[in-house]
């Protein structure tokens, strides 16, 4: 493997012409942190990430065992609850992609045809919440339990029901919650480890990607397959 | 009241690719350039964080803020439009280097049938080839005439491809050799030629060696680590404005590039641009800017919004077919593939380049005869290795449920088993294709969205059954065990992403009844405005548009520069 730092050495003579604006050399200088020896008493350091920004303690638990049918624990190794894809989960909502500030978001509104996309005015924060109502509600209804005491096999149909639409909501379809729910689980499953979900790594190292590396060009061209230990962000912060 | 600021020679609208190219070439002329973008400045010191999946890919961070505009889209005249309120089938760039800095690098010409479309069409298969209410028409340059722009794009940006059999010829080969080949593309070469077909590397503006350009810009190789498309190089490696274009222009003396610039309206008077106006979206204070040219240089969308809110050129009418402006949206016609999994054989797929491919062009334009076929044109078939990244790629066989145990255990079984052969078809235009004003929905500062009316018609229903038969005869000669073929398509959906490729709406042509521009750019009604980019393209072909559109702005340089030194028409 080229390492980043022999790369960044075949960069810097490839850039012998015209400086780009000082960007490539800018890079190079930001890039070189000494690594830092952290201090005893921060070692084993409780998951702080592993509280709440947006769900009730409630809510979290249904998204929690929502999202582990949709990507269960098996022989290849951990699933949703294990990887902290809730948690990812209620970050996400918290913040931009949950109040959709970068969706256009003026009416009037009209339902269109499924051709035209989302076309509600509720933000994703009021669908989750809708959805989890609807799945504690349909519950009760089914088996006159909450959702989180129910079988996988009985969550699994209630989901089901979900993704095919059957299931009323008020504003919104149960099948655009259910697509959004299994979305976001992916994404809290292989997302970089830095929002709080695919927690060390362990989503990639089922699939086998690397995530952040800097260089496959010496095995691109190989016939063997290549496992690569996976890198995630943090690698390039702090190096 | 609007500040009026000092003349220039040249104020330019956007900052990608053909405002770059225009702001370089102009100001190595000596001409004093402004380039306006509304998005803020970028340096590579933005893409030191590049490799996340989900902010880039997933959360569109390159991506202009629809909540700020987008467009409205509807698939036909009886139907209301509404508003794009989140991404799908395309991606809208922003920012210094626009759509240029997120693209994948696959730079394909155009053939020279596309060029010359409805006459050789006509000569080959008589009128009644062309269905009625195809809008059909030559561009008003023979691709002879346009080949050396083509030339002048690709040196800039240091293309890595070797010989292309069928495709357009060229003048000079390569700037630099093909990127590297992978097993998976070796399967591509192997069973294509099994076929008789005609395979080749795919043309890539990552670059597969050091490259320097005849502007001195020096840049390295690709490090193939599979994230192009949606994100930007932090190696400089693929080419974009930013790392080519924009630092030339700068380095002049002659250009000032201004961001937070959001242009809302060309100002003319008595058939001739005046400038431009402008918003300054830090301070909301408004600007004008006089100019002896206006070079329309944004996305070919906005392109013919900001035409049709100046009230420039004759709209376009799909009633009578007259008018011009919104004429002949094209996009284009992807559907036709196949999937191939492989039970005993991992490749190392996270690794990866944009335009990292194979592909042929046996099945493209008119390389083949269309007397017995109910379509026109055709498809570039390839197959590329791009980085899968594990968050978008989830492939399953045939019948597997899309999410739970089975799931899971499939998607992760063939995460480094999957390969895919895909045919991207040309969009040829319709009279009821096109693009006008919103008559409801606006953007932040109050000014109109533009409104897509558009689909798929039998025409592309066809190009997709028949590409698709061929993309999944090559598959079955790859030895895939398991194969999943495309070969039908739907009405055009605005949901599932498929390609950045909008085209048309400001068409070029050799005639101001039919077009908006001539073969230079410049527009027919204002002849001190030009507007390279796909906005001008009369139909969309069986490629990516980047090169056509790189190579266009190489030619509104040239007409800029004519224009500047004797004025008036230049065609």
């Amino acid at each position: 493997m080229v390492t980043r730092r022999e790369f960044l050495k075949g960069a810097g003579i490839a850039i012998g012409g015209m400086a780009l604006g000082g960007g490539i050399v800018a890079g190079i200088g930001s890039m070189a942190h000494p690594s830092t020896k952290e201090k005893h008493h921060f070692k084993e350091l409780p998951e702080y990430n592993k509280a709440l920004m947006f769900f009730t303690p409630t809510e979290h638990a249904v998204i929690e065992a929502a999202a582990e049918r949709i990507f269960p624990k098996d022989e290849n190794g951990p699933g949703a609850k294990e990887l902290l894809v809730s948690y990812y989960i209620d970050h996400q909502l918290a913040g931009a992609w949950g109040n959709g500030s970068k969706e256009y978001r003026q009416g009037p509104f009209y339902p269109g045809e499924p051709t035209q996309g989302y076309q509600g005015h509720l933000n994703k924060q009021q669908i989750f919440r809708l959805g989890i109502e609807a799945l504690q509600n349909e519950a009760k209804k089914r088996f006159n339990q909450s959702f989180t005491s129910l079988e996988g096999s009985q969550q699994d149909e209630i989901l089901q029901a979900f993704e095919k639409g059957e299931v009323e909501i008020k504003g919104v379809s149960s099948s655009y919650f259910f697509s959004l729910l299994r979305s976001a689980t992916l994404e809290g499953v292989y997302a970089d480890p830095l929002y709080g979900g695919n927690r060390n790594m362990e989503g990639w190292r089922m699939k086998k990607f690397p995530g952040h590396q800097m260089s496959f060009a010496d095995i691109i061209d190989k016939d063997e397959f290549v496992v690569i230990e996976p890198q995630s962000l943090h690698s390039q912060h702090h190096k | 009241m609007a500040k009026e600021l000092k003349k220039t020679d040249v104020v330019l609208v956007g900052m990608g690719w053909t405002g770059g190219i225009l702001a370089a070439e102009l100001s190595k002329k000596g001409y004093k350039v402004v380039g306006l973008e509304r998005g803020a400045n970028r340096t590579l010191a933005d893409f030191q964080m590049m490799h996340d999946e989900l902010r880039f890919a997933h959360r569109f961070e390159m991506m202009q803020d629809l909540s700020q505009e987008t467009i409205t889209f509807r698939n036909n005249m009886k139907m209301r439009a509404l508003p794009m309120r989140q991404y799908g089938s395309f991606l809208l760039g922003n920012n210094v280097g626009g759509a240029g800095t997120h693209w994948n690098g696959q730079t394909f010409r155009f053939l020279p049938y596309d060029f010359e479309i409805y006459t050789k069409t006509v000569e080959r298969y008589g009128k009644s080839k062309i269905p009625e209410d195809m809008t059909l028409q030559d561009w008003g340059i023979t691709y002879e005439e346009f080949e050396k722009y083509y030339d002048m794009f690709e040196k800039t940006i240091g293309v890595s491809g070797d010989e292309t059999p069928l495709g357009a010829p060229r003048s000079n080969p390569f700037p630099t050799p093909p990127m590297k080949k992978t097993p998976a593309l070796e399967l591509f070469f192997e069973a294509a030629k099994k076929l008789n077909l005609h395979p080749y590397m795919m043309p890539s503006a990552n670059l597969s060696e050091n490259y320097t350009n005849p502007d001195n810009i020096s840049r390295p190789a690709c490090q193939y680590c599979g994230f192009c498309e949606r994100f930007g190089c932090e190696y400089a490696a693929k080419a974009d404005p930013l790392n080519t274009v924009i630092p030339v222009a700068l380095n002049t003396g002659n250009f000032e590039l201004r961001t937070h610039a959001n242009v809302v309206k060309i100002l003319h008077q008595d058939g001739k641009a005046v400038g431009v106006k402008y918003i300054d979206t830090i301070t909301r204070e408004e600007y004008i800017q006089p100019a002896e040219v206006v070079g329309i240089t944004s996305y070919a969308l906005n392109n013919v919004r900001l035409l049709l809110i100046s009230k420039m050129g004759k709209p376009y009418d799909p009633n009578t077919g007259t008018g011009v402006v919104g004429k002949n949206y094209c996009y284009q016609t992807f559907g036709a593939s196949a999937q191939g999994f492989f039970e005993n054989k991992q490749f190392n797929l996270y690794a990866g380049a944009g335009a990292l491919g194979a592909c042929l062009d046996d099945f493209n334009g008119d390389n083949f005869d269309h007397s017995d076929l109910n379509f026109l044109h055709g498809a570039n078939i390839s197959i590329t290795q791009t980085g899968r990244r594990p968050i978008a790629n989830n492939a399953t066989p045939p019948g597997t449920p899309s999410w739970g145990a089975e799931f899971k255990k499939q998607s992760i079984k063939y995460a480094n088993s999957v390969l895919s052969v895909g045919a991207q078809g040309a969009s040829l235009p319709y009279r009821h294709h096109y693009l006008d004003l919103d008559p409801t929905y606006k953007d932040a500062f109050g000014l109109p969205l533009l409104r897509i009316t558009f689909d798929f018609e039998e025409q592309d229903r066809q190009l997709v059954a028949y590409l698709g038969e061929q993309t999944e005869k090559i598959m079955k000669e790859m030895g895939a065990d398991i194969i999943q073929a495309g070969k039908t398509l739907g009405p055009y959906n605005i949901v599932p992403y498929q390609s950045t490729h909008n085209t048309g709406g400001a068409i070029m042509g050799s005639s101001p009844e039919t077009s908006v521009l001539n073969n230079y750019l410049q527009m027919w009604d204002f002849e001190n405005v030009f507007i390279p980019g796909a906005s001008a393209f009369p139909h969309n072909s069986g490629y990516n548009p980047t090169d056509t559109v790189g190579a266009l702005a190489y030619r509104a340089a040239e007409g800029i520069d004519l224009y500047l030194q004797k004025g008036g028409l230049l065609v």
